[in-house]
């Protein structure tokens, strides 16, 4: 099939101009009926491109560029066939990073947001290029295609020229005579089809791809045969690398999710030492216990409000006999709390308590050498996932109408624990298998989440009214208010206590059960 | 997406220039613009060096049985875009006239590209027609270019009288002074005199000018290949107050 490709690479020449392409579109005696001008002075511009920390964008198939040049400062974002979807004019570069609802309203922003979530938009590239453009014309002396050269030098997140690229650009309507350009380049010599996008090339010459992922706990790619003290060594290494990689974001406060993943992390990390501990050389999992317990608790406090704060909006809009105004002096006080909450949180990641546990723990698992090959990783997998799944099932079998709130709490941390486990190991498994098997624990792990999240907001609304009673900063109808939204939450909680016995029986169903157990059989690895 | 269309009952009075313009300088600020060559002489389409040919003709487009997007064409201006002229566009009332709801068609031909346009702009023909009540159906705003003469307000006001007798939604009417000959005392003298007497005129006028006949030449809006002239500043002038009166932001 001929080549039709819209990217090329001009190979060797650095210092290429419009000069060079003249000489590459006469040359080639380009799509005969076709002439070439000059499309004008060459133009400079900065370029930023710009993702979530865990590249939402990409893994949706767009790409969000923002351009400044000589007439001002523009967002391009383009579909995974490198076509334009929308366009924005700013005018100044928004501050980066930054949430899409800061976006100017308009289809950029309608398409974006959705995408984004919660997540702001960071820097992922930055790069200069100065483009000369050729036009092609057809016999009208319309443009029907545009060649350009773009020499860009990458400056984030490595220094380095590029490779001048050559984007045959097709006029919307004259796709035709753009499909002839593109063959007749091709056969141009030192001229090749580009590979990937301008992104792409920016972070291939850091040694990057879009969509690297550090910044989320996920399961490692393990070896069915391996110690388990290497296995172990992996898994935990993993959960340090996605730790440490949430830590610059959650002090800059990018946003919520750099907290919630840095917790995941700790959480995974605390996880694996209580259940497979014994599975790494002596005494290693006693002594970083208790460390990695400091960081989950130093952590909390802001989780806790990060949580209030984004379920805020939601909470006020309920309101019945209170209206969302009455609410405004609790929303300040929990910025405030938070706020001093976060400062604390920075101290902690900042303090030498952290650079320590970060650098010894690392070290620690670099010198992990397996003594011993069995328990294999499977085995160690088989043998936890099969304790964790009768410690749930236990647990839940002792829930009565009578139950408080505690027991159905413990309930969830067993069920967290027995996700961890059967993530954590997750490549031993095929993807369907273990997808098929915690559905039913996914279902019930939401309504105890649910149950609890009320129960603990319950609580808090209580402690903060308190507090702001204290500091004379509670008018009485925003006490109402918050009343108001205590009796929300209490009856999300009731609603989620109603759903329990089906969401557990369903768990604790032998077709369920069965499920799980075969994940923890050595035939399953 | 708003909806602009320059109109007028009388022909010859500045239509196809102010679409052309206008379009030109909207893509200009940012914003993405479609501009329809509704008027089968293809006067709009031979100023950006396009074929006036639609596949199908405007009976394909009318009918739906082409989707008015596979029939768009680039012009050689970022985020300009025109839907062509056609010869068969001749008929369009005729092909109007056998539809469901031959008023409302053009807005919801339109209404696929609201996510791709900003602006769309209609360069109608002159004439009182089924495509020209079907067009003042769509559109957000009426641009109306009048020469300033006594048989032009007259047009005004027939037009005025129409929309009166539409129920439900109404396009804004934009009217401003064409064609101004700065030696002719009566069209000083009702440029001078028409925007006191009615309201919502348009303070921006647009003169006689040799330049703007030079646009058939250079076949490109005078916005974009005299930038600095009299001319482009008048239309940048008229695309800021159109701009305004259709709430276009961003």
């Amino acid at each position: 099939m001929a080549d039709t490709s819209r990217e090329f690479v001009l190979d060797g020449d650095a210092r290429a101009g419009s000069d060079v392409l003249l000489a590459i579109a006469g040359g080639a005696s380009l799509a005969g009926g076709l002439s070439w001008v000059n499309g004008g002075p060459a133009r400079a511009s900065r370029r930023s491109w710009l993702d979530t920390f865990d590249w939402r964008l990409y893994r949706a198939g767009l790409t969000l560029e923002q351009v400044s040049g000589r007439h001002g400062t523009e967002l391009v974002l383009t579909g995974r066939d490198g076509g334009v979807l929308a366009t924005q004019r700013v005018a100044a570069g928004p501050a980066w990073p930054s949430l899409a609802g800061a976006l100017p309203a308009g289809p950029l922003r309608e398409l974006i947001e959705p995408v984004a979530g919660i997540r702001a938009l960071c820097p992922v590239a930055r790069a200069t290029s100065k483009v000369s453009e050729l036009r092609a014309l057809n016999d009208d002396a319309k443009t029907v295609a545009r060649l350009a050269v773009d020499r860009m030098s990458v400056t984030f997140p490595a220094r380095r020229p590029a490779p001048p690229r050559l984007p045959l650009t097709p006029v919307r309507g004259y796709s035709g005579f753009a499909d002839r350009v593109s063959r007749a380049i091709a056969g141009v010599p030192g001229i090749s089809a580009g590979r990937g996008s301008a992104l792409d090339t920016a972070l291939a010459l850091a040694g990057q791809h879009a969509g690297d992922r550090p910044g989320k706990a996920a399961a490692v790619q393990l070896s069915p045969s391996m110690p388990a003290a290497a296995g172990m060594a992996a898994i935990l290494t993993a959960l340090l690398d996605s730790l440490e990689a949430n830590v610059p974001g959650t002090i800059r406060d990018i946003d919520t999710e750099f907290l919630h993943d840095l917790r995941i992390a700790v959480r995974w990390t605390r996880s694996a030492l209580k259940l497979c501990g014994r599975a790494l050389p002596g005494g290693l999992a006693r002594e970083f216990r208790p460390e990695f317990r400091w960081l989950g608790d130093l952590t909390t406090p802001s989780r806790d409000l990060d949580v209030y704060l984004l379920d805020f909006d939601g909470m006020a809009a309920g309101l019945v006999a209170a209206t969302e105004s009455e609410l405004g002096p609790f929303r300040e006080h929990l910025d405030r709390t938070r706020a001093a909450e976060h400062r604390t949180l920075v101290r902690g990641l900042r303090s030498a308590r952290f650079a320590r546990l970060a650098a010894s723990w690392r070290a620690a698992l670099d010198s992990v050498r397996p003594a011993r090959k069995r328990p294999t990783v499977t085995q160690l997998a088989g043998t936890r996932i099969s304790a964790a799944q009768g410690l749930a099932l236990q647990a839940g079998l002792l829930i009565t109408p009578h139950s408080p709130a505690q027991s159905l709490h413990d309930l969830r941390k067993r069920c967290k624990e027995l996700r961890y486990l059967v993530e954590m190991f997750g490549s031993l498994h095929e993807p369907a298998q273990r997808w098929e098997a915690v559905r039913e624990l996914k279902a019930l792990q939401d309504c105890l989440g649910a149950f609890q999240d009320a129960e603990v907001q319950r609580a808090e609304i209580r402690a903060f009214a308190e507090q702001m009673l204290a500091a004379r900063s509670a008018p009485a109808a925003t006490l109402l208010a918050m009343g108001e939204i205590a009796a929300g939450l209490a009856r999300r909680q009731a609603a989620a206590r109603s759903e329990f016995d089906g969401r557990f029986a369903a768990f604790a169903s032998p077709a369920s059960q069965s499920r799980l157990s075969a994940l923890a059989e050595p035939g399953a690895a | 997406m708003k909806i602009f269309a320059t109109y007028n009952i009388k022909g010859g009075v500045g239509k196809t220039a102010t679409a052309v313009n206008l379009g030109y300088l909207a893509a200009r600020d940012g914003y993405r613009v479609l501009l329809w060559d509704l008027d089968p002489q293809g006067a709009a389409s031979f100023l950006f060096r396009i074929k006036p040919r639609v596949k199908g003709g405007g009976k394909a487009l009318i009918r739906g049985t082409k989707a008015l997007d596979a029939a768009i064409k680039g012009t050689d201006y970022d985020g300009l875009d025109l839907l062509p002229a056609d010869f068969t566009y001749r008929n369009l009332d005729l092909l109007l006239d056998a539809a469901k709801r031959p008023e409302r068609r053009l807005a919801s031909l339109l209404a696929p590209l609201k996510s791709e346009y900003d602006a769309v702009f209609l360069d109608c023909p002159p004439s009182i027609s089924l495509l020209s009540e079907s067009v003042l159906h769509a559109a957000d705003l009426l641009l109306v270019p009048l020469i300033p003469t006594t048989l032009s307000v007259r047009t005004l006001d027939q037009l005025t009288e129409f929309l009166s007798g539409f129920n439900g939604h109404r396009p804004d009417v934009l009217p401003f002074f064409s064609m101004i000959d700065r030696r002719k005392r009566l069209h000083l003298q009702i440029a001078a005199d028409l925007p006191a007497e009615r309201s919502g005129f348009a303070e921006a006028g647009i003169g006689a000018l040799s330049v703007i006949e030079q646009m058939s030449v250079h076949r490109a809006p005078v916005t974009a290949f005299a930038p600095r002239s009299v001319a482009a500043q008048q239309y940048a002038a008229l695309w800021a107050e159109a701009r305004q009166r259709a709430g276009l932001t961003g």
